[in-house]
């Protein structure tokens, strides 16, 4: 236990050093420019950050979930996009560490994720699919040789032309349903990348996330046993809400923090008066205290939920519906407590050259609600409330 | 009981294929039911068979297949029929 514990605090402590001395300070350009945090994804490479999650004996890091999800919180402070290629990644590793069974080739990949510290980005939006996940178009195909193909129409990949290796939702076959799914492993050598579009949003630019079209060939070992279906209940969502919601609470934490600077640099000016911008603060501070509550109390449900035999639980319409909620919640707060330290800060906040600027915090923010449209999710659970019973 | 399962599956499943053709264990996701239709089955279901599913049993794989529901209703009128 205490090796266990040893591990996540070294972890974390390296993470925490990433952050501030190296994505923090490129944070601004990354987000001007609209490029790759190059910088701190190479550093996290050199900490073997990416295979934190891989189990030792396939020589990985073997830190617990929760160390990850603080780990997204700690980079999101410091960089949102930085903490949102970090989470996206550590999204497809944690799927497939949790999805073993019977699949010999990824345990294999998961040494060379470990052994190389490859990038993995997903494809899981697809034109034509109205937002749902849950549906595909492209299927993977059989060639004559006994290989695989795809063709997919992808809106967003993020970061998909800085990944090593790309983990793609596909119907199983041909003839298979849009509902009948497999998650498919390619790397970057067996992928052509035909970008569709440009890369200049309001917030997450250093995400980079044009569309493309994806074309593979590969070997059908490298299709994950386990159906889309339950890979996406079990693992994929929750943590996908999780680690996106643990980066957002890092990005209000830290427009909360400049928030906090700012008043108390007010504070000395006039020393005996609180200034009128101390309240403002201390509304605030209620606001990131719920963000904070709902993100922490999911974890706890979900490490829980993970470790009951056969992760029943997790399978539950009750569990979706919850790890939903925790979704729209975080998204929806995460802007309004940046856009609140942005009225606590005034002119000096709404500048993007103070110590105080909390734009691009608020701009980051934003995208949450779009990262699979909150909308989509109310269908989903409007659809699931009226079966489900206790909520 | 599997006929009157099979109706329900008919006017709520929005299967693209007949459900007559389907065996007792065929997967129904993978012929074609989707996540919405699947809780339309399960409103239905409660209403023919005069039951409320508990939220653990509120699971995919429990609706999965004509054999499986019918073990999930056996299971809930086992449970009702102990004192």
């Amino acid at each position: 236990m205490s090796i266990a514990i040893d591990r996540d605090q070294a972890f974390l402590d390296s993470i925490r050093r990433t952050a501030k001395e190296i994505a923090a300070p490129n944070a601004d350009d990354v987000d001007r420019n609209a490029r790759f945090p190059h910088e701190a994804i190479e550093a996290l490479r050199e900490e073997r950050a990416l295979s934190a999650f891989i189990p030792t004996e396939l020589g990985g890091g073997e830190v617990s979930f929760e160390a990850i999800a603080a780990a997204c919180f700690e980079l999101g402070r410091c960089c949102g996009a930085n903490a949102m290629v970090f989470a996206m990644h550590q999204i497809q590793v944690v799927t497939i560490v949790r999805h073993l069974e019977g699949a010999a080739w990824f345990e294999e990949y998961l040494s060379n994720v470990a052994g190389e510290q490859r990038l993995i980005a997903s494809v899981t939006s697809e034109v034509g699919t109205g937002g749902d996940m849950g549906r595909s178009i492209a299927a993977v195909s059989p060639t004559d040789t006994g290989a695989c193909t795809f063709e997919k129409r992808a809106p967003t990949v993020s970061y998909g032309e800085y990944a090593d290796d790309l983990f793609t939702t596909l119907r199983r076959a041909p003839d298979a349903e849009p509902g009948d799914q497999v998650l498919a492993l390619t790397s970057k050598g067996e992928v052509m990348l035909e970008p569709t579009g440009t890369w200049d949003p309001l917030g997450m630019r250093g995400t980079c996330s044009p569309g493309y079209v994806v074309r593979a060939e590969f070997p059908r070992e490298q299709v994950l046993p386990t159906p889309f279906a339950q890979v996406s209940a079990e693992s994929m969502t929750p943590v996908s809400h999780i680690l996106w919601s643990h980066l957002w609470l890092g990005i209000a934490t830290d427009a909360f923090d400049r928030a906090r600077a700012f008043v108390r640099a007010a504070a000395k000016q006039k020393p005996g008066q609180p200034p009128p911008t101390a309240l403002r603060l201390s509304h605030l501070m209620s606001e990131l205290s719920m963000l904070r509550a709902e993100v922490s109390s999911a974890l706890r449900e979900f490490t829980e939920a993970s470790e009951e035999p056969g992760r029943e639980r997790l399978s539950t319409m009750a569990a979706q519906l919850r790890f939903n909620n925790l979704k729209i919640a975080a998204s929806e707060q995460a802007p309004r407590v940046c856009q609140g330290a942005l009225g606590v800060c005034g002119i000096m906040g709404f500048k993007n050259d103070t110590p105080f600027s909390v734009g691009r915090h608020l701009r980051d923010t934003m995208s949450a609600c779009l990262m699979v449209a909150n909308e989509r999710i109310h269908q989903t659970n409007a659809s699931l409330l009226l079966i489900a019973k206790e909520v | 009981m599997n006929d009157e399962i099979r109706k329900v599956i008919q006017e709520h499943g929005r299967l693209p294929v007949d459900v007559g053709t389907l065996s007792e264990y065929a997967d129904l996701y993978q012929a074609g039911m989707t996540s919405h239709a699947s809780v339309n089955v399960m409103l239905a279901l409660e209403d023919s068979f005069d039951v409320e599913f508990p939220d653990r049993m509120l699971t995919r794989n429990a609706f999965a297949s004509i054999a499986a529901i019918s073990a999930a209703l056996s299971e809930l009128r086992a449970e009702a029929t102990v004192p």
